[in-house]
């Protein structure tokens, strides 16, 4: 735990404008505020697509932020992956009870790197993209654009399962965006989050035939934070958009019911 | 109500487990105390119970925020207070204040946000309000009875028993008040800042403000803008140091240079440099030369009263010398006829409900606390916030609170681990957190560096790492 941290203090981070998409339960239950984070080129809109709602029909408050540069927050070119954590714990500390932070892709190294400034009551790590070189071997093609200044290139192929239609995905990846080149510099450095506060579970999400997380990679996170992935076989990276998108939200939200 | 430890909840008292003087004592078994719901109490609740605490509070007022809340009797806040520190360190560190708020709030933003944190974090149904704590008594195993009963002194008093207790009932709050020679005699009116709500008072009155703390600067300001006329006395020269420098806010500058590792004494010079080609050279107003260094005293934040010393609405003048009937005869002979007089001299801590042997207070009060936090040999007890910072107090207090609720923790854990960081602790009884050597007077014992205390701190919270020790 750091405790002193004149830079952060010294440098704090610009204040924007911030897309925050919610779906709220029709009776409040008391259960907590999820709170949704996009990965790398994503918006907000991925999980408004099918998870918010059906967080909400289940008696969860949802909401899903767009990190600074996407969706229809402002844009943001230059932003680290310091400014991506703080939009996530600026949003979490905003909504009217202690957060569940659940993070996708490379929104899952966000989402970590924001535990470590906000007390989550639980987080969720989807197909988590923890970056460093291991990320970068498995998808060079992808990858290797972000090290002179491209965005990391996220192809319909890559993200979904076979079982989604093409017109489907070809209108997702039609909506994907970029992060800013810094903070793919820094994904690809891979430097490790300070460890969360407050001590939340976590719980880590994929599967095993994600073609941008190796089996490994998801291993690896999983273990960090004490515990083994709960695997959807058959899905795409991008689970909240595959046509089986039902499957692990589900899950999720029954872990949540046990253990938040 | 739900509580995570303990039984019988305080209110409807279940079994009476223990007698105290004839009096039951109900048992709330692992359950911690906590005295005020102000800042500091909160992060105390939150805390402990992100730490698996149990935790029962105490609030003598009908509301959280303590000195944050204005309307508040007690309250030391007057209606056109803003923060002197800056956001980033005026905020909880896993709490951030909202980007849309400015980098120095008005006290009704923090107030929203001390109300905002208590609910996020569903501290309330843990707080007894309307309830004063009249008693702290030490009992056996080094647990505490506490006794309590509601504000004002109606209805009777209950004890409870609690395995903690955390004191953060607030410095600010118990006037400070000066003895002057013909005091009593003189004609016109005398409040002190304590008192002072609202710059109406001020209107049209010939005003004399006494002191030049943060609160006598900010009174002075407002007299220049509403009074007939606005003396200040001070006893000393001081800095003012304005709310930006550099185009920053002026504390995160403090900090970048505090980032570049600095020493103190380049930071002086800088700091002394900065100064002199902004605010420039204060004697020409007639002030006094600053007795020290920068950093020597605790900051003054004021960017508004060098404007209106220039626009001669505020007169400085020396200290006081004695009162008469219709006059104040100041400190070199000049005589001046205000019709009120605020006094801005401070306050005291006060904590009349312990032995203050327990805290080992002495003859001015003052406790005797390791890292001003930690009494010796009462491991099970501690004072939250009773530091006077070179920036925010919110984050520290919480870093406080989280190394207690650890303690607290590593004491059923691994007794020995938490004897051995004790012992450490009260080894520093008495040292100072600040490297400036600051200036004798009757408020900076208590002054620290938020750097060095917070130092400090991460070697406490490394110390009590259970990694390891299970
Ligand atoms: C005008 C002014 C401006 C300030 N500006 C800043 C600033 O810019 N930045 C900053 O960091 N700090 C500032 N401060 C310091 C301020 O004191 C702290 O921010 C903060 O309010 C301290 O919190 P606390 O909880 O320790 O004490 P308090 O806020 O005083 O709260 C103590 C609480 O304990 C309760 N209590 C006391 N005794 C008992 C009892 N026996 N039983 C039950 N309840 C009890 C009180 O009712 C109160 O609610 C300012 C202070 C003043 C006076
Ligand atoms: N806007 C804000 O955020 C804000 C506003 C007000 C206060 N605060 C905070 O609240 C706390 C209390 O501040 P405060 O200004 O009320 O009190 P303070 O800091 O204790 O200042 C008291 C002032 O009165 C003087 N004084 C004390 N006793 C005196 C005496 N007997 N005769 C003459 N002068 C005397 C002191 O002089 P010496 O220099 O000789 O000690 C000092 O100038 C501080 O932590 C402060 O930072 C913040």
């Amino acid at each position: 735990m750091k405790v002193l941290r004149a830079r952060e203090w010294a440098f704090p981070i610009a204040p924007v404008r911030r897309e925050v998409r919610r779906a709220t339960p029709e009776v409040d239950e008391g259960k907590p505020p999820v709170l949704f984070v996009p990965g790398f080129g994503h918006g907000a809109w991925v999980f408004a697509e099918h998870w918010l709602e059906h967080t909400a029909d289940r008696g969860f408050p949802a909401y899903a932020v767009s990190l600074r540069g996407h969706g229809d927050s402002a844009k943001a070119p230059k932003a680290t992956l310091r400014a991506y954590a703080h939009d996530v714990a600026q949003v979490a500390a905003s909504l009217p009870r202690r957060a569940v932070i659940v993070g996708h892709g490379a929104g899952a190294l966000v989402a970590a790197h924001a535990l470590a400034r906000y007390p989550a009551r639980a987080a969720v790590l989807l197909s988590p993209v923890f970056g460093g070189a291991g990320t970068a071997l498995r998808n060079p093609m992808l990858s290797l654009p972000a090290l002179f200044g491209g965005g990391l290139r996220l192809p319909a192929g890559q993200l979904f399962s076979r079982e989604l239609p093409t017109s489907a995905s070809r209108g997702y990846a039609a909506r994907l965006g970029r992060a800013s080149t810094r903070a793919q510099w820094q994904l690809l450095r891979g430097r490790a989050p300070q460890p969360p506060v407050g001590d939340p579970p976590v719980l880590v999400v994929g599967s095993p035939d994600d073609r941008i997380v190796s089996d490994t990679a998801l291993r690896r996170v999983a273990r960090g934070y004490g515990g083994a992935p709960l695997l959807f076989p058959g899905m795409g990276h991008d689970l909240m958009l595959d046509t089986r998108w039902r499957e692990p939200i589900d899950a999720i939200l029954d872990w949540l019911e046990k253990s938040a | 109500m739900t509580y995570s430890a303990g039984y019988g909840d305080p209110e409807s008292g279940g079994p009476a487990t223990a007698w105290r003087d004839g009096w039951p004592v109900y048992d709330r078994s692992g359950t911690v105390c906590v005295i005020g719901a102000g800042p500091s109490g909160l992060t105390a609740m939150k805390n402990l119970k992100e730490q698996g605490f149990g935790v029962d509070c105490y609030e003598r007022d009908t509301s959280v925020g303590g000195a944050w809340n204005w309307r508040h009797d007690r309250s030391p806040v007057y209606a056109s207070t803003h923060l002197i520190s800056s956001k980033p360190f005026s905020q909880f560190p896993d709490f951030p204040m909202p980007d849309s708020w400015p980098d120095y709030p008005k006290h009704s933003q923090v107030l929203e946000y001390l109300e905002h944190y208590a609910d996020h974090f569903d501290l309330k149904p843990h707080i007894w309000f309307g309830t004063e704590v009249v008693k702290v008594e030490p009992a056996e195993g080094e647990r505490w009875d506490v006794t309590t009963r509601s504000t004002g002194g109606y209805g009777g008093e209950r004890i409870h028993r609690y395995a903690a207790v955390v004191i953060a009932n607030g410095h600010n709050w118990s006037p400070k008040r000066p003895e002057y020679e013909g005091l009593e005699d003189f004609r016109g009116e005398v409040i002190h800042a304590a008192q002072f709500k609202d710059a109406a008072q001020l209107r049209n009155k010939k005003v004399l403000v006494i002191g030049a703390g943060n609160t006598g600067c900010d009174i002075a300001v407002e007299a220049a803008q509403q009074a007939a006329r606005c003396w200040h006395s001070t006893r000393r020269g001081y800095w003012y140091t304005p709310k930006y420098t550099l185009g920053r806010p002026a504390d995160q500058v403090n900090d970048l240079m505090l980032w570049l590792k600095l020493p103190l004494r380049a930071r002086q010079f800088l700091a002394h440099r900065t100064l002199k080609s902004t605010v420039g050279d204060l004697t020409r107003f007639g002030l006094p030369q600053p007795d020290h260094k920068i950093y020597e005293t605790h900051t003054i934040v004021n960017s508004q009263l060098i404007y209106y010393l220039g626009h001669g609405a505020v007169s400085p003048v020396p200290d006081v010398a004695r009162f008469h009937r219709n006059s104040v005869e100041l400190k070199g002979g000049e005589v001046i006829e205000p019709d009120l007089v605020v006094l801005a001299t401070g306050y005291h801590p006060s904590f009349d409900f312990i032995d203050g042997n327990l805290l080992g207070v002495d003859a001015h009060g003052r406790p005797r606390l390791a890292m001003h936090a930690f009494p010796k040999r009462q491991p099970t007890l501690a004072v939250a916030g009773l530091l006077q910072p070179d920036s925010g107090l919110f984050p520290l207090v919480h870093w406080q609170m989280v190394a207690f609720a650890r303690m607290l923790r590593v004491r059923e854990a691994a007794p020995a681990k938490a004897v051995a960081v004790q012992r450490k602790l009260e080894a520093e009884l008495d040292r100072r957190w600040i490297t400036a050597k600051v200036k004798d007077s009757t408020r900076h014992w208590f002054e620290i560096s938020h750097t060095t205390y917070l130092k400090a701190i991460q070697r406490l919270l490394d110390e009590l790492s259970l990694e390891g020790a299970k």
